[in-house]
């Protein structure tokens, strides 16, 4: 019987990683955005389980809404990657240094 | 509670949403030659949602009739508090703009639209009571700021401050996130209210992942240590006029919104959040002041200085009284006036091309070039340093005062040692301007407006500011009570 605990610990896993990606990753920051997106949708899957779990449906709700943001939230950072693109010519992690920091 | 009452209740915001939507197609018919008129109506789109706010803040309205739409917002003292600052902080990041962009023929008509969603975002922050008013108020927010950051698309550090802000500000989300989800599945649902009922009973180990995990969130939002890296960058990076923005307004709304879910949704397990604010204050009070020793950019000098305010205002939701809790709305009504007159100095510091000098070194001698903008510049370093005649001691002293009122010594007497290492870089500002030989490079004529707002927010942080300090401490106080008042 897969149980409440099973899909917590799934999203965790993928929340984990998803923060990982953000960190460990050196190259591209098209992955950063990927990471981003894992860390999101590991919420998702909390929020679901939990919602089917209580009974209440406002968990959902909530999902359609962080859904909805996740694509915004995409819209917004490629579309700062492009200024950022056309400026220096690279989208290597490593290359965001101008600024010391 | 009806339907009309709550649409009554979000006036404010109503006006502000049709106001950007209005102002977003006027600028997509007009172009950036319509920017200044834009510019014009958004402060008037502000002016007007700051006088609908004004009566809860007036008449100290809080309790049940505040509540909108089931429980998912409240308009009450405590947020009209906040609104006010914030739409203040929006409007003068508005009227400073222009002089700025013109520079850089960037005065685009997007700007005013971008601070008008910013604001209705961060209105929405301080005045959710339930988690999924908090996400989108806080998206609605970041969104349009990270786009800001990046507003000077020709310029490299512009473009850079926008991709590290979005990088880690969506990071930030998707933790506070995690810590929401977690919430909602150990609290069984999402309001504030409801959590501090369910959690009333004790709290669960998953209960707890979530306040650490959205805690975490909160404090990049703030940007007290340890999730400040960002800061810097982000200050340096983005165009001035926008981390006029950045330093008042997001810093206001993510202040008070910490402090709602604090003691609203978590008042009750105060034990379990109060180690970890005590941790981010004194870590943001010492590195804020560490950190600025060896900068020579003056934004990132100030960014650190904002760092090192937070500390300040974090001791005082450090003792979750309702004392502190007023003494943190007047630092921030202080801080936002210091910070407004320190980001307003740099904008006004110019080279003979017009090109703006931010390195601390080309700003030596300023007393015998410009003597006004050298004293109003010396005027918030002291102010920003707590020194007594100026207004900003008297936030840092309602502060610490709470502190000791509310039995935590230790951590006051950290603070106040603190702050000592804090006023060694203020004063090598002052040190610099005062007393170095003159590098003769700030030249540029100031624009009127930046005159005008420096002259009244030097006005404040004076000790002329100490006359409005009953009435001021007034309001924070209604508004605390406001906070309070539903427990």
């Amino acid at each position: 019987m897969i149980g409440v605990e099973h899909y917590v610990v799934v999203s965790s896993i993928l929340f984990v990683l998803g923060v990982l990606g953000i960190f460990l990753n050196r190259k591209n920051v098209i992955v950063l955005l990927m990471a981003i997106e894992l860390i999101l949708l590991a919420v998702n899957i909390n929020l679901v389980a939990f919602s089917a779990a209580l009974h209440d449906l406002t968990g959902q709700i909530f999902a359609m809404f962080v859904l909805t943001v996740a694509a915004g939230e995409a819209a917004v950072g490629l579309a700062i990657l492009v200024i950022y693109f056309r400026g220096r010519g690279s989208i290597a992690v490593d290359d965001v240094n101008r600024m010391k920091g | 509670m009806d339907w009309s009452q709550s649409l009554r209740l979000i006036a404010p915001e109503e006006t502000l949403s049709i106001a950007s939507l209005v102002l977003l197609l006027m600028a997509a018919w007009g172009g950036d030659k319509a920017a200044k008129l834009i510019s014009v109506l958004a402060v008037a789109a502000l002016v007007a949602a700051g006088v609908l706010v004004a009566p809860a803040l007036c008449g100290g309205h809080m309790g049940a009739d505040t509540s909108a739409f089931f429980g998912q917002f409240r308009a009450d003292a405590f947020a009209s508090y906040a609104k006010i600052l914030i739409y203040l902080s929006a409007a003068v990041s508005l009227v400073v703009a222009p002089a700025y962009f013109d520079r850089f023929k960037a005065m685009r008509a997007e700007y005013p639209v971008l601070v008008l969603l910013a604001s209705l975002g961060m209105g929405m922050m301080v005045s959710a009571t339930d988690l999924l008013t908090l996400y989108i108020g806080l998206e609605m927010n970041s969104l349009a700021a990270y786009v800001l950051a990046a507003f000077l698309r020709t310029d490299g550090r512009s473009a850079e401050a926008g991709l590290k802000y979005f990088v880690l500000g969506a990071l930030a989300s998707g933790i506070m996130l995690f810590g929401m989800s977690l919430t909602y599945g150990f609290a069984g649902t999402t309001s504030f209210a409801g959590i501090s009922a369910s959690m009333a009973q004790g709290l669960s180990n998953g209960a707890l992942f979530g306040i650490v995990f959205v805690f975490a969130g909160l404090a990049f939002k703030i940007s007290a240590v340890p999730f400040h890296m960002w800061t810097p960058d982000v200050y340096e990076g983005a165009p001035t006029p926008v981390t006029t923005l950045f330093a008042t307004a997001p810093k206001v709304a993510a202040m008070v919104l910490t402090m709602r879910v604090a003691i609203e949704a978590f008042g009750d397990q105060a034990a379990a959040w109060q180690q970890i604010v005590v941790f981010a204050a004194l870590a943001s009070i010492v590195v804020g002041a560490l950190g600025a020793i060896g900068q020579s950019n003056i934004k990132r000098l100030m960014a650190y200085s904002s760092i090192n305010n937070v500390g300040f205002m974090l001791v005082g939701l450090a003792v979750a009284t309702q004392q502190g809790v007023s003494a943190m709305l007047f630092y921030l009504a202080i801080y936002v006036a210091m910070s407004v007159g320190g980001f307003v100095v740099i904008l006004m510091l110019k080279d003979a091309d017009g090109n703006p000098v931010e390195d601390l070194g080309k700003m030596a001698g300023l007393s015998r070039t410009r003597p006004g903008l050298a004293l109003a510049l010396a005027m918030v370093m002291f102010s920003l340093a707590g020194i007594p005649p100026m207004f900003g001691f008297w936030g840092k002293f309602l502060v610490f005062k709470a502190a000791v009122d509310g039995g935590m010594i230790a951590l006051a007497a950290i603070g106040f040692a603190a702050s000592v290492i804090g006023a060694f870089y203020y004063l090598k500002v002052v040190k610099v301007v005062y007393f170095d030989e003159p590098a003769d490079v700030v030249k540029g004529e100031s624009d009127v407006w930046h005159k005008l707002i420096l002259v009244l927010a030097c006005i404040f942080i004076s000790p002329l500011g100490y006359l409005a300090s009953k009435w001021l401490g007034g309001l924070a106080d209604t508004a605390a009570a406001a906070l309070f008042s539903g427990l």
